[in-house]
């Protein structure tokens, strides 16, 4: 039997966060950040398909940067997590804290124990009731945890993008001042050259509206997308409610559903969904109102 | 560097990470099957007296289907709630009532309803309706054990079927056996007289008004016959819940329209007991 040469930890340490972060700045990047009405993501994505940008929970989202499969079932235990909470306790128990924390564990128990860490960085990032109580937690493949005011960028040239952001954002932005400046960032070539185009059908979109009653989690589309992006023509904000049969969490400018008849009906029908007492919060199965 | 399942560090227990399932009911029944009322382990031949929920009616109109049920529970002889509420919204597009047993029935539609939010989230698409008819069935089946020591929970399903364009009313027994319903269908103690109301007044195509109307009468019948379903109580300002399921998804009828077809039913049988004709 050979004798292993002896490795410092210290080496060990650095070669696996080598690793780990060699694979996360292969990635495209993602953008999050504060605006008046709540919290946008802006991933650079071409695939309509695979997420990088999901809900967790009514007031909480997690966006990725990295390897799917290992990002993926993450946010599948995240949504186990969340649920699990919320069906013991209640709907209002569900924290993006304590998700942050449990996520923070389980990175950090893979980045020793594991024979490879995981190749991903998250966010996970509540709505509050006003811009000073939204939290983001930006969670890094060794499982450190970050308590990030405004914004944060990840992946990539997550660094070019973040010098950009501590200059521009401010708070109080619009949706719309708030997307352009999420792409502009995301725009930034990593070595320096001219800013790549990148058009509405490479970005995945989504926000966490505090104004909506419970499930607060939106997806930007489509025509709304090019609208709240464009530079001759903008608009600051997304439509407060539109029609989706099917989609209910999807935005997207062109409602395909017949509109609710006023009159008829206290909620339309993205609010007309399960329990739900219109502060919000509710718990367990419905009252009518 | 690796350690055995004993030496490792804190993190999410396997259960969490372990990939394949969209079910929360399954991903509970693995992780702490003690939440789940079929996991819970009952001393055998026992039987206890619990508040008891019944009269649902649901029906098809023109552009979807509608729910309604009465607010009594009762205990034995006596009443143990007065204005329980049975109707529950499943999802947008659905809603669920509930006969029997009162605390399982509320139980079981909590998370029901965690269910369809669950797979909602992790596949990020609705579930097809049938198949979330069938996601009930199975726990009621899951059920079984605790109907048969008289713990019974019978839903009515209705939802609108995107697909199809249409609103479908599922049916089921104790079992957990699943039937879709062609116009008209009510469930509990009081299904029988509500069942010969609604076999006279329903028709297809009714409109959504006089839906909500065609629903109250037959629970009006059925709480002038059944001592366990309540009528509504003008006293008390206490009426029927009543839900609408249609394309643009589902809602509860407010209380003032309620409060106006009631009236106009009460008026209507004043010296005319049997009802509309």
């Amino acid at each position: 039997m050979t004798m292993p040469f002896y490795v410092p930890p210290e080496q060990v340490m650095k070669d696996r966060a080598d690793f780990a972060r060699k694979g996360i700045a292969r990635g495209r990047s993602v953008v999050v950040l504060d605006y008046d009405k709540g919290i946008a993501f802006v991933a650079e994505n071409p695939s309509r398909a695979l997420h990088k940008v999901s809900e967790i929970y009514d007031r909480i989202a997690f966006a990725a940067v990295g390897r799917y499969n290992e990002f993926e079932s993450l946010r599948v235990a995240g949504i186990r997590y969340a649920d699990l909470r919320g069906y013991s306790y209640d709907r209002t128990d569900v924290t993006a804290r304590a998700l942050a924390n449990t996520y923070a564990q389980t990175l950090g128990a893979v980045f020793t124990q594991e024979s490879k860490p995981f190749e991903i960085e998250i966010v996970v990032a509540e709505v509050g009731q006003t811009p000073d109580d939204d939290q983001i937690f930006r969670l890094t493949y060794d499982g450190s945890v970050a308590d990030e005011r405004g914004f944060v960028a990840m992946g990539g040239a997550s660094e070019q993008a973040e010098a950009a952001l501590a200059e521009r954002w401010r708070p109080g932005l619009s949706l719309g001042e708030a997307l352009r400046l999420a792409v502009d960032v995301l725009a930034i070539a990593p070595e320096g050259g001219e800013p790549r185009e990148l058009g509405p059908d490479q970005l995945e979109v989504a926000v966490l509206d505090r104004e909506r009653p419970r499930r607060t989690f939106r997806r930007v589309l489509g025509g709304l997308l090019g609208r709240l992006l464009s530079t001759e023509d903008p608009i600051a904000d997304a439509p407060v409610d539109e029609a989706h049969p099917g989609h209910p969490e999807v935005l997207s400018g062109e409602s395909n559903g017949e509109a609710p008849k006023p009159g008829d009906a206290q909620a339309g029908p993205h609010d007309a969904g399960p329990p739900h007492d219109g502060q919000g919060r509710d718990d367990g199965p419905t009252q009518p109102t | 560097m690796t350690g055995g399942p004993s030496s490792r560090a804190p993190r999410l227990d396997d259960a969490f990470l372990a990939s394949g399932s969209s079910s929360f009911t399954e991903f509970v029944a693995g992780y702490r099957p003690e939440l789940l009322p079929s996991g819970r382990p009952l001393p055998v031949g026992a039987s206890i007296e619990a508040p008891h929920g019944t009269t649902i009616v649901s029906l098809l109109y023109e552009d979807g289907a509608i729910m309604a049920g009465d607010r009594r529970a009762t205990m034995g002889n006596f009443i143990a709630n007065r204005d329980m509420e049975k109707v529950f919204a499943a999802d947008g597009y659905s809603v669920v009532g509930i006969a029997g047993t009162a605390g399982i029935a509320v139980e079981l539609i909590r998370l029901y309803q965690v269910e369809l939010e669950h797979y909602e989230k992790i596949e990020g698409a609705i579930m097809s309706l049938e198949g979330k008819a069938n996601r009930l069935a199975s726990m009621i089946r899951g059920n079984l054990a605790l109907a048969m020591q008289g713990l019974t929970v019978v839903p009515t399903y209705a939802g609108y079927d995107l697909d199809d364009g249409a609103g479908r009313i599922y049916s089921y027994d104790v079992t957990g056996g699943c039937y879709l319903e062609g116009g008209h269908h009510s469930s509990g103690s009081g299904s029988v007289f509500a069942r010969g109301a609604l076999k006279k007044l329903w028709r297809p195509g009714l409109s959504e008004e006089a839906a909500v109307g065609v629903a109250l009468e037959a629970l009006y019948d059925a709480a002038d016959d059944d001592s366990a379903t309540g009528g509504p109580d003008l006293g008390r300002q206490i009426w029927p819940t009543v839900a609408v399921v249609d394309r643009s998804g589902a809602r509860f009828v407010p209380e003032d329209v309620l409060e106006s077809h009631v009236a106009a039913i009460v008026e209507s049988r004043r010296g005319n007991p049997g009802g509309a004709r």
